[in-house]
């Protein structure tokens, strides 16, 4: 594989993750990275031609509930744990934008 | 006094039935050990103490109006942090989960508690199940009680260090990648990752859904048998869980095996293995062939290990899970995005979007954001093929070359790890080097499979040194029976750490 872990990178998978980095992070992310990545790509030395992927430890098919109503939480045990409770709500900040 | 702290679980538990020790007394006696020996080991993350012996006092109150109060009936039982409870707090040594309280039992400890047992209190671990040394905590290190400057492991390594140091009769863990094997081994307990599946995740921080599993951490065979059986089940609010009977787990690891064929896999006896972990597994091997067992040579060829030119440790294995890992990794940790519970940044902010962002990067460690980087890399467009696609069909090479291998043996027998219990710190400021402490116990996380790791001697230095039993799927009969045979035939089991001073008889 021919790609660089690279500053741009880094700054680029921090955004998909949504974790804010320092510019110190960026740089030890993009050794640490780097060399984690070149491990990965001793799988490339193996032939998977006609292999199917295994997504599943041990496979079980279409495991269906009845859709019946049982115990929930109730919205006082669902907001027991929020960072900013209003009525019934979780309080956010407002969504702006395309971030 | 009856020497609690020299009791197994299930002698103990025998002990309570038969009315001469209480739940209380034996609580407390392990209640006295935690506040003398926990500032030295830091193994939990927090201590129930009132809330036990307040039902340590309602299972006493029960057997003595002559109710069955359960199997497990009054043993006092620590859990792993990342297991939730309606009680106390769940964090997952995470800063992020700080304060979180979970609204709801996970099925493995309600299952405990049904039985009858004492919870204890939550034990230290690796930062939501991510290390090998438990050095990950978002709180603190957890210590070897075998030697107070090495790891215990991880990531139970708060579980395996509470059981080691007689601070509980027995404890859960939970296991991804070698969560559980790998304390037990460097701390010279016997622990259980039971087939994919057995046991309901319900309620267990998940890290990789493919590869977690629950399991026990106990001083031997016996006691993980037992709980093994209480804790495994169908649960239907675990879509993964199996629903196979579980069979009589401690009645069957009394009946001998009966002809039994042990696979050695050749690929795990290079010269990455240590020289007296090398020599202790093939005299275990020995052991168990003096029984009458037929010792089978086995071949994993994708889970073999290399040296490669520079010398570091090389596997395909190790590769594979850890793309896996990771890529569950980042899809299940999406969700500590301060919206819900867990913590959520001060700082002022221009919207949600960078609320989640801070909020990650304050409340996260270093190597949970890492490996939540390589996810999201690895699964990312362009890469998806390369990385994941490609591990997903090695996993399926990794399982055939064991579902080969059980054709020609009944149970595979293996070092647990490379080397015994390393210095904290050692492997610490290396990540690639601390993930293949992993090499012998991730390929059985990859194929679902059963495996234990019980002691099976010392290294010259003192240090436990584990062993590691392989089963076919729902092969748990088999793995600890031999594992009991070993134990048995050995004489070794139970081993004491120098920091235990054993109190009354014995």
């Amino acid at each position: 594989m021919d790609k660089s872990i690279d500053s741009n990178l880094v700054r680029h998978i921090g955004r998909l993750s949504r974790i804010e980095l320092t510019e110190g992070e960026i740089r030890i992310f993009a050794q640490q990275l780097a060399a984690i990545v070149e491990y990965f790509d001793k799988l490339q030395e193996l032939d998977t031609e006609n292999v199917q992927p295994m997504p599943h430890a041990v496979e079980v098919y279409n495991v269906l509930a009845e859709d019946k109503m049982g115990q929930s939480l109730s919205p006082d045990q669902a907001l027991a744990n929020a960072p900013q409770r209003d009525g019934d709500f979780f309080r956010v900040p407002k969504v702006i934008g395309d971030s | 006094m009856t020497d609690v702290l020299g009791m197994t679980l299930t002698e103990l538990r025998d002990e309570i039935a038969s009315g001469s020790i209480s739940s209380q007394q034996a609580t407390k006696v392990y209640l006295d050990v935690v506040e003398e020996r926990e500032p030295q080991v830091s193994a939990f993350r927090e201590v129930l103490a009132d809330r036990a012996l307040t039902r340590a006092a309602e299972v006493d109150d029960e057997r003595q109006a002559g109710k069955d109060a359960g199997p497990l009936a009054g043993v006092p039982i620590a859990v792993k942090d990342n297991l939730c409870t309606p009680f106390g707090r769940t964090t997952c040594s995470s800063k992020i989960l700080a304060n979180f309280k979970a609204p709801y039992m996970s099925t493995a400890v309600g299952k405990l508690v049904d039985a009858g047992a004492v919870i204890l209190g939550k034990t230290n671990m690796d930062e939501f199940a991510m290390g090998s040394s438990t050095e990950n905590s978002g709180f603190g290190a957890t210590r070897n009680p075998w030697d107070l400057n090495r790891v215990p492991g991880g990531s139970s390594g708060g579980s395996a260090t509470a059981v080691a140091s007689r601070m509980c009769a027995a404890a859960l863990g939970s296991d991804t990648g070698g969560s559980i094997r790998q304390p037990a081994a460097f701390c010279g307990v016997a622990g259980l990752k039971p087939t994919y599946g057995r046991v309901s995740r319900y309620g267990l921080v998940a890290y990789g859904s493919s590869l977690d599993q629950i399991g026990p951490i106990t001083h031997d065979v016996a006691d993980c048998a037992l709980l093994t059986q209480v804790i495994s089940g169908h649960d239907p609010r675990d879509s993964t869980s199996l629903t196979a009977d579980v069979p009589d787990l401690p009645a069957a690891i009394n009946a001998p095996p009966g002809s039994l064929r042990i696979g050695l896999p050749k690929e795990f006896y290079s010269d990455a293995l240590d020289v007296e972990i090398n020599a202790a597994i093939h005299k275990a091997a020995d052991t168990l062939a003096q029984t009458g067992a037929q010792l089978v040579e086995i071949s994993l060829p994708h889970s073999r290990i290399d040296r490669d030119a520079e010398g570091k440790l090389s596997s395909y294995a190790v590769a594979c899970y850890y793309i896996v890992a990771m890529a569950e990794a980042s899809s299940n940790l999406a969700r500590y995005d301060g919206v819900h519970y867990g913590h959520r940044t001060s700082k002022d902010v221009e919207g949600i979007v960078e609320m989640y962002s801070k909020s990650r990067a304050e409340g996260f460690g270093q190597e949970v954001k890492r490996r939540i980087m390589l996810g999201n890399y690895t699964l990312s467009a362009g890469y998806y093929e390369a990385y994941y696609s490609k591990a997903l069909k090695v996993r399926r090479l990794i399982k055939n070359d064991f579902d080969e291998a059980f054709k020609l043996c009944d149970v595979v027998l293996c070092p647990t790890t490379p080397t015994t219990a390393f210095q904290i710190g050692e492997k610490a400021s290396d990540p690639l080097t601390m993930y293949l402490a992993d090499i012998y116990t991730i390929s059985v996380n990859l194929a679902g499979l059963p495996g234990l790791s019980l002691p099976c001697g010392l290294s010259a230095e003192g240090m436990p040194i584990g062993m590691q039993l392989i089963g076919p799927p729902l092969g748990e009969p088999v793995v600890l029976q031999v594992g009991r045979l070993f134990e048995q035939v050995s004489g070794i089991s139970r081993l004491t750490p120098p920091i235990v001073e054993r109190t009354g008889t014995n």
